[in-house]
């Protein structure tokens, strides 16, 4: 694929037992300063990928709290306050600080320069910058949650956040306004790098699908970003100057406030899947050894999908009373985003068709990845339906629908990228065998959880109860033994992938056999400068052909 | 209580059955679309399977009919939901003229329900069977929700403004009514039973310890607040006469402090009357200074529904003699039985 010659002693450095390796980017330099003063994208992947997993942990913690709470129906197990506490903690620590910096801030840092062919993002000072700004977001964030914790639930409807909760309200708005600053700059560095960065040859439609979701989703962080700071910015005026904007005491408008925080937050949502959706694009031209099906039209859905998401924020409003006319453009935008979704779905699987599948864990992530994300696209539909959407707005249905998408989309996906490209990150395999078999274990854990959750929706139970009706019970205890069951499916990699990091087999540079940069030209791990020499690209990715075993054909 | 297992809620509104049907179209689409796609998913996963390490297949670069194929059904199928939704949705927010008003607020953690008749109720709703209702709902406080499953309608209550919902009872019975919207510690029992009633029970119950109609009571306010001082719908009024303007197309002068053009009129529904008295500048009537005071904090949302309803009811020569005594005001009753409850 690229002009690059090897030395036969890299390719084969899985067979030569600890003779003396090229330094690479892990090991050439050991000191705590220089992982915290690094400005090595790869490294700074690293850290992100540390924190995030920390913020995980956190925020299944509290998941776990609710849904232990829920499997009776009186609010026996934990006070109505701390029950709602724990809710708004889950979804703030899962949404702002571990989806929306999952698979950008990880996989983007990590991948993005090798699989453009450069050796770094374009300015490596801003990244390092942008960490920061998240760690101390998060960590003002977690000053909040420690110090007493907020309980307005994650979308801080006004005026409750703004004038009527007793609790840290505005503290954890300073958090979200640094993450938010870590975002926009992490978007900046990453659109600048896929304009000005990419190596000779590397035409806009030879780019991989992964490079074109990351940069969609890169416009949208830099674009959208800014509206949910000025939104958290006035809403923290209000609660602490007492300045009418919001509530309507003081001659706000409560419904201003959901207009500007679904600015955001819908395209948000894109945010975390959009970068999904190109990994798996990845994965399965990998596993299948196929070319893409439809490459230009995933491309461009990439974009479209972008740029449709901020135009269908009110879908979330039509209970509001807002006017009906407006209900049914919004309605009707949101059907229209609905269906380049879809055709991403039957180019994977027509990607598979006559392919030459393989199934190791990443592809099984994969797989099961498609499963759950038409599960969850489909069930949008039924939100965007007006006529439903009055019944099921604010029910557990719209919890069910969105967890298909955020988890059985977006974290499958951060699992199928976390597995995909474990070998190059730490140089070592785990084993396919756990790795199979905690996919599984999340699988079913997942549907025994939200899959009752569509029909305690549709019987009525709304979203954040403490307390529900006593014939709810059956359904919800069937989500809370499901979410046991996923728990455990969550803690294997965590086992596995440590024993990998330290004792795992050497993974050589291909193991999957993949075609873009990331795995042909570099080393597994790659060196602190990704390639010896900048690579060459002559041809579309996806172009699957026999070889020898490491070695770049052209 | 019966505690069998279902899937759909009760149906006890004219709207659920409309509602139910259009969910089963849409789950029954999606479930095929979904089914087909986890066939396809694992038979070609068997079909496609690598067999053997130098297994390369012929790539494949597009099919254009295919493609066609799998853009336009599914822009169908999306077009038929989109139109049908929006279908039922029109029933959902146009309300029959000749509905009954009810009126809500919504506050932290309760659901206060007036009825015209001056029936109170909190965390009950009592309405007759067959007969559609209109309820008009706001919120004392923050945003709440109100819901009812069983009839398949949903409603914010938001501060600061009037929004409603309808529906008709098709049988009587009792049904859940939750609040939807997150609105602080007691959100999970903000909830509440509809009570649908035959008619001949309704009016009995209704006129059961019915002790003032709301307009009475709103017309002890209008005196007790002092409207009537300028309102006095005499030739020395300082203020203009509020005799039948419910529903006309008043003239005026100004808008939020700036001038509007000659002829502007505005519609003087509820949402205008809530308006004049607590924001009394935002819109001036023509032809007359706009010394009206705010009424911001000294009327709660419920004694302004009890203003509106008077000012509603007032016909041609009713406004009253301006020195007539008021007994106790209702709203102290009121304000005193409250704190009882909480
Ligand atoms: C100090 C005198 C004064 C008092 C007291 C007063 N108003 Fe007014 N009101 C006015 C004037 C003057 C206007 C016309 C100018 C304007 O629209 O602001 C007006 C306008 C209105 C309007 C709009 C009428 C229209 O034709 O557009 C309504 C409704 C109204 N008042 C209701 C009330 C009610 C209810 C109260 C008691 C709670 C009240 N007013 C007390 C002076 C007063
Ligand atoms: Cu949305
Ligand atoms: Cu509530």
């Amino acid at each position: 694929m690229s002009q690059l010659e090897l030395k036969s002693g890299v390719t084969h450095a899985e067979q030569a037992h600890e003779v003396h390796e090229k330094p690479n980017y892990l090991n050439h330099d050991h000191s705590v300063m220089s992982w915290l003063y690094t400005l090595d994208h790869k490294r700074i992947g690293i850290l992100y990928l540390v924190s995030i997993t920390a913020m995980f942990i956190l925020g299944g913690i509290m998941a776990a709290l609710v849904r232990v709470e829920l499997s009776t129906p009186k609010g026996d197990f934990l006070t109505a306050d701390t029950y709602n506490k724990s809710f708004t903690a889950h979804g703030v620590i899962m949404l702002f600080f571990f989806l929306i910096p999952s698979i950008p801030a990880v996989m983007g840092n990590f991948a993005l320069p090798l699989m453009i062919g450069a050796r770094d993002v374009a300015f490596p000072r801003l990244n390092l910058l942008s960490y920061y700004l998240y760690a101390l977001g998060a960590g003002i964030g977690m000053v909040a949650l420690l110090y007493g914790g907020v309980d307005t639930g994650w979308t801080f409807y006004t005026p409750y956040s703004s004038t009527y909760s007793n609790s840290y309200v505005t503290v954890m708005a300073v958090g979200l306004f640094c993450i938010g600053f870590s975002s926009i700059l992490t978007g900046l560095n990453f659109v600048v790098t896929v304009h000005r960065m990419r190596c000779p040859g590397l035409t806009w439609f030879r780019l991989p699908l992964f490079i074109w979701a990351i940069y969609a989703t890169s416009v949208v962080q830099l674009l959208g970003t800014p509206v949910i700071a000025i939104t958290l910015a006035l809403l923290g005026v209000e609660r602490t100057l007492g300045v009418g904007i919001f509530d309507p005491r003081l001659g706000g408008d409560p419904v201003l406030f959901q207009h500007m925080f679904w600015f955001y937050s819908h395209p948000a949502v894109y945010i975390m899947i959009l970068p999904s959706l190109g990994l798996i694009s990845e994965v399965i031209a990998t596993f299948s050894r196929k070319n893409v099906f439809g490459y230009k039209i995933i491309a461009l859905s990439s974009v479209t999908i972008a740029v449709f998401g901020f135009i269908v924020w009110a879908h979330h409003m039509f209970t509001t009373g807002i006017s009906p006319y407006a209900a049914m453009v919004f309605s009707f935008l949101t059907f229209s985003v609905a269906i380049p979704s879809g055709i991403k779905v039957f180019t994977w699987l027509a990607t598979m068709y006559k392919g030459a599948i393989s199934f190791e864990t990443p592809m099984i992530y994969g797989i099961a990845f498609i499963g759950l994300f038409t599960i969850g696209g489909v069930t949008g539909l039924y939100l965007s339906t007006l006529g439903m959407d009055i019944h099921l707005h604010d029910t557990y249905f719209v919890v069910a629908h969105f967890h298909y998408i955020m988890v059985g989309g977006a974290i499958l996906g951060f699992m199928a990228g976390l597995h995909f490209w474990w070998p190059k990150i730490t140089g070592r395999m785990y084993s396919d065998f756990w790795g199979k078999l905690g996919a599984g274990i999340i699988f079913i854990g997942f549907n025994f959880t939200f899959f009752p959750q569509f029909i305690l929706g549709y019987l009525g139970m709304p979203r954040r109860y403490h307390e529900y009706p006593e014939e709810l019970q059956l359904l919800n205890v069937m989500s809370s033994a499901g979410a046991t069951i996923l728990a455990i499916g969550y803690t294997l990699p965590l086992i596995y992938l440590t024993h990998s990091f330290f004792w795992g087999e050497k993974a050589g540079k291909n193991p999957w056999g993949a075609t873009t940069l990331d795995w042909t030209a570099t080393d597994s791990p790659p060196s602190p400068h990704n390639f010896d020499q900048i690579p060459v690209v002559t041809e579309e990715p996806y172009h699957f052909e026999r070889k020898e075993a490491g070695v770049v054909s052209h | 209580m019966n505690n069998e297992f279902r899937f759909f809620p009760e149906q006890a509104s004219t709207l659920a059955p409309e509602v139910d049907a259009l969910t089963l179209f849409v789950v029954a689409t999606t479930v095929g679309v979904t089914l087909l796609v986890f066939f396809l998913l694992l038979l070609f996963a068997v079909l496609f399977r690598r067999r053997s390490d130098d297994h390369y297949p012929k790539p494949i670069h597009g099919n254009v009919p295919l493609e066609i194929i799998w853009c336009v059904i599914p822009t169908v199928i999306c077009v038929v939901m989109f139109v049908w939704g929006v279908k039922v949705y029109s029933n959902i927010v146009v309300a029959p003229v000749d509905s009954m008003d009810i009126y809500v607020v919504g506050r932290q953690w309760m659901w206060k329900i007036q009825h015209p008749s001056g029936q109170r109720e909190i965390n009950a709703l009592h309405v007759p069977v067959g007969r559609p209702v209109k309820l008009t709902i706001t919120s004392e406080d923050v945003i709440h929700s109100f819901f009812v499953p069983a009839f398949r309608v949903k409603q914010d209550a938001v501060p600061g403004r009037y929004t409603s919902m309808w529906f008709q009872a098709t049988k009587p019975g009792v049904y859940q009514i939750y609040c939807a919207e997150y609105c602080g510690t007691e959100h999970s029992r903000m909830i509440g039973k509809v009570t649908v009633m035959e008619e001949g029970d309704f009016q009995k119950w209704l006129s059961e310890g019915a002790e003032n109609g709301q307009a009475l009571q709103g017309r002890k306010l209008f005196t007790k607040l002092q409207c009537i001082t300028c309102h006095s719908g005499n030739a020395q009024a300082k203020a203009p006469n509020l005799e039948g303007i419910y529903r006309k197309h008043i003239p005026i002068s100004h808008q939020s402090g700036v001038k509007t053009p000659e002829g502007t009129k505005i519609f003087a529904d509820d949402s205008y009357l809530r308006e004049s008295i607590l924001y009394p500048n935002a819109k001036v009537a023509a032809g007359w200074e706009s010394i009206m005071p705010t009424y911001q904090g000294l009327a709660t949302e419920e004694e302004l529904l009890q203003v509106i309803a008077y000012i509603r009811s007032l016909q041609q020569g009713q406004t009253p003699p301006r020195l007539e005594t008021t007994p106790t005001p209702a709203s102290i009753q009121e304000k005193s039985s409250q704190k009882g409850e909480k």
